[in-house]
């Protein structure tokens, strides 16, 4: 594999080989949702009630787990400064990078989801809106989350200031993909929320890389 | 060294600011002195909402500039970071605080406001939440100043950060309006008021111009300081080289 | 082929690096850069990559400015800094392989196993990176520009960390790369002795304090 394709391979690779970044990022999906009805008590109505937002709320942390380690890793071995000065242009390398992250992070997050659904008790109608939901809404957390990891790397605890720079960015994320599958679940279209968290799946495709990658050529000098 | 004239100090810039701040700081007291009066005394209280109706006369003015602030920190950041202007970064990085302070200031008028009006703390009413998720974003900003040891250094990151900012400032309100409509029906009382008569607004826009003249004496007060810091940054560097 | 800069500022954090800097480098006159430690060698291989913008003054390649076209001048350099960027999961052949790939190397696996040959490490092919040592890593990491032929070598201390016999290895490679007509400008502080060398006398630096004034 060459050019962009060989450097999601890699990054895949990178990721399952160096400790499993999947299932690192299940399993913090799985534990931070089993803590709510321990914490808000098993009452199903109740958990049903909330099982959509914290689905989001817990997926959302999770792929944000691995975030600091997107460019990280590479700065810290010189890698970065490589593929900085690789012949592709930089906002395609950084793609290419979020779709490793939302390959190992995201993709594994959408399969486990109805599962965790499940455990909430989460109403049937929502099931497939969910996954769809989901789907539209975890490579926009890579990619919004593209422009923290690229503005604190090489930042002494850039890994604490991260999810302060980035969460309040996740908020429209959260709002429209949550109000998809609670629409679904109260027999309303979902089909207005699903084409919002699409443009601002279009729109982040089109300037989180940009940004991500101007931040990456600042932490080169 | 051929070149070192171009990296010489703001003398110009400083000869400007000393000149209008006594004029920016007066008129600042001017416009406070008079709004509160017209606020706090002229005013009547309002049908609906009896004297509480006054704390609009800070709260709205705050939120104002919550988003003014914020506009000029992305209009500074864009100009420091395609032109290179220096003094822009400085004028971004010193307007942060001023701004979160005003932030601040709306969400605990906000707060008070809703006491006597919703009977608690805090609702999460679409401005009131809106307002907070600028404030999370005046933090991150701060914090990734502070998080850089070279300040010459954050100012690029830094810039990178506002505009995206500001670029999600309308995507956040516009999802936080869609996400309050659905969660809220539209029975609460909103801070605006249906239609404002001349006896409110008066003040208010005085309140706003007192605010905003207060920014700009701050502001420059700020940037005095910021710039004296630079300098001393520059002499002991200066002393470590020998 | 000739790569100079022209009347070069540099500036890093409040440190002025150089100002007015000009150089050229030769095809077939490798450019040796000297100087103390924190004279701007480094900081001037940077900006020659592009990896670091100059405050001032331009880059050219065969006499066009290379800001006109940064990703053709990515394309047809090579730069070899301090770090090795080798991946402690991955094989030596793995590292090799996807830094060719990433260049656009289409005959991967011959590209690698030769460049492995050529540093004398094809024995450690898959070895995975986290068991080489600091040798070893600079090695594989030297491999990967021979594995992706590119005509401008940007080297920082090509030969940190390298033996004797090592060492003359690179040294036969940048001599053979100059003799086909590539360019080198290289960071050393081994003497090598390449014939024909041009040498470049860096100076230090000095703080600067920004410039305000102008943008008022």
């Amino acid at each position: 594999m060459t050019g962009l394709g060989g450097l999601i391979v890699r990054d895949v690779q990178l990721a399952f080989r160096q400790g499993g970044a999947a299932f690192l990022a299940v399993m913090f999906f799985l534990l931070t949702v089993t803590l709510f009805p321990l914490g808000v008590g098993p009452e199903l109505t109740i958990l049903a009630r909330i099982s959509t937002g914290v689905l989001f709320v817990a997926a959302l942390f999770a792929s944000m787990l691995s975030l600091d380690r997107l460019f990280q890793a590479d700065y810290e071995d010189g890698s970065l400064e490589l593929l900085v000065l690789s012949p592709l242009p930089l906002p395609l390398v950084v793609l290419a990078k979020c779709t490793a992250h939302w390959l190992s992070t995201g993709v594994p997050l959408i399969i486990a989801a109805p599962v965790l659904a499940l455990l909430m008790n989460m109403d049937e109608p929502g099931y497939p809106v969910l996954m769809l939901s989901m789907l539209l809404a975890t490579p926009c957390l890579s990619l919004i989350g593209a422009i923290g990891a690229g503005l604190t790397v090489g930042i002494r605890r850039g890994g604490v200031l991260l999810p302060l720079l980035v969460l309040p960015l996740f908020i429209p994320v959260l709002i429209f993909a949550v109000g998809a599958v609670e629409a679904a679940i109260n027999g309303l279209g979902p089909r207005p929320h699903l084409l919002v968290l699409a443009a601002l799946l279009m729109g982040a495709l089109a300037l989180c890389p940009v940004a991500s990658a101007a931040a990456l050529r600042l932490a080169m000098e | 060294m051929t070149g070192m004239h171009r990296f010489a100090n703001p003398t110009r810039f400083l000869r400007i600011a000393n000149a209008v701040l006594p004029w920016f700081a007066g008129l600042t007291v001017i416009c406070f002195v008079a709004g509160l009066y017209l606020g706090l005394i002229t005013a009547p209280p309002d049908y609906q909402q009896g004297e509480t109706v006054r704390i609009m006369f800070v709260h709205v003015p705050a939120a104002w500039m919550a988003l003014f602030v914020y506009s000029v920190m992305a209009l500074a950041s864009a100009v420091g970071f395609i032109w290179k202007h220096p003094l822009n970064d400085l004028v971004a990085k010193t307007s942060a605080p001023i701004g979160a302070a005003f932030t601040f200031l709306a969400l605990v008028t906000g707060a008070l406001w809703g006491q006597p009006m919703w009977g608690t703390w805090w609702v999460w009413d679409a401005r009131l939440t809106s307002v907070l998720v600028l404030f999370f974003l005046y933090l991150g900003y701060m914090a990734l100043w502070q998080a850089y040891d070279n300040p010459v250094k954050a100012a690029k990151p830094a810039a990178i950060l506002a505009l995206v900012g500001f670029v999600n400032v309308p995507i956040i309100k516009f999802s936080v309006d869609w996400w309050n409509t659905l969660h809220q029906p539209a029975s609460v009382v909103t801070m605006e008021g249906p239609k404002m008569g001349n006896e409110f607004l008066i003040p208010l826009l005085v309140m706003a111009a007192a605010f905003k003249f207060y920014y700009l004496t701050v502001l420059i007060y700020r940037l005095r300081t910021e710039i004296s810091a630079r300098k001393i940054r520059a002499l002991t560097l200066a002393q470590v080289e020998g | 082929m000739s790569f100079a800069g022209h009347n070069l500022d540099c500036i890093r954090g409040d440190r002025l690096v150089f100002s007015g800097l000009d150089f050229a480098a030769e095809p077939g006159h490798a450019l040796i850069l000297e100087g103390p430690n924190g004279s701007g060698k480094s900081s001037l291989l940077r900006v020659a990559a592009g990896l670091l913008r100059q405050a001032a003054g331009t880059l050219t390649w065969n006499g066009e400015n290379v800001g006109g076209d940064p990703d053709a001048h990515r394309a047809r350099l090579h730069y070899v800094g301090h770090l090795d960027a080798v991946k402690p999961v991955f094989t030596v052949a793995e590292n090799v392989r996807f830094w060719a790939g990433l260049r656009g190397q289409d005959d991967l696996d011959a590209a690698a196993g030769n460049a492995l040959e050529t540093f004398g490490i094809s024995h450690l092919a898959d070895i995975p990176g986290r068991m080489l040592s600091a040798g070893q890593k600079r090695r594989a990491n030297l491999a990967r520009i021979v594995a992706a032929p590119a005509p401008l070598w940007l080297l920082d201390e090509p030969t940190n960390s390298l033996d004797v016999a090592t060492t003359a290895v690179v040294r036969d490679l940048i001599i053979k790369h100059c003799e086909e007509g590539g360019v080198v400008m290289m960071a050393t502080h081994v003497p090598l002795d390449i014939p024909g060398e041009d040498v470049l006398r860096l100076k230090g630096t000095q703080p600067v304090a920004v410039d305000l004034d102008e943008a008022v």
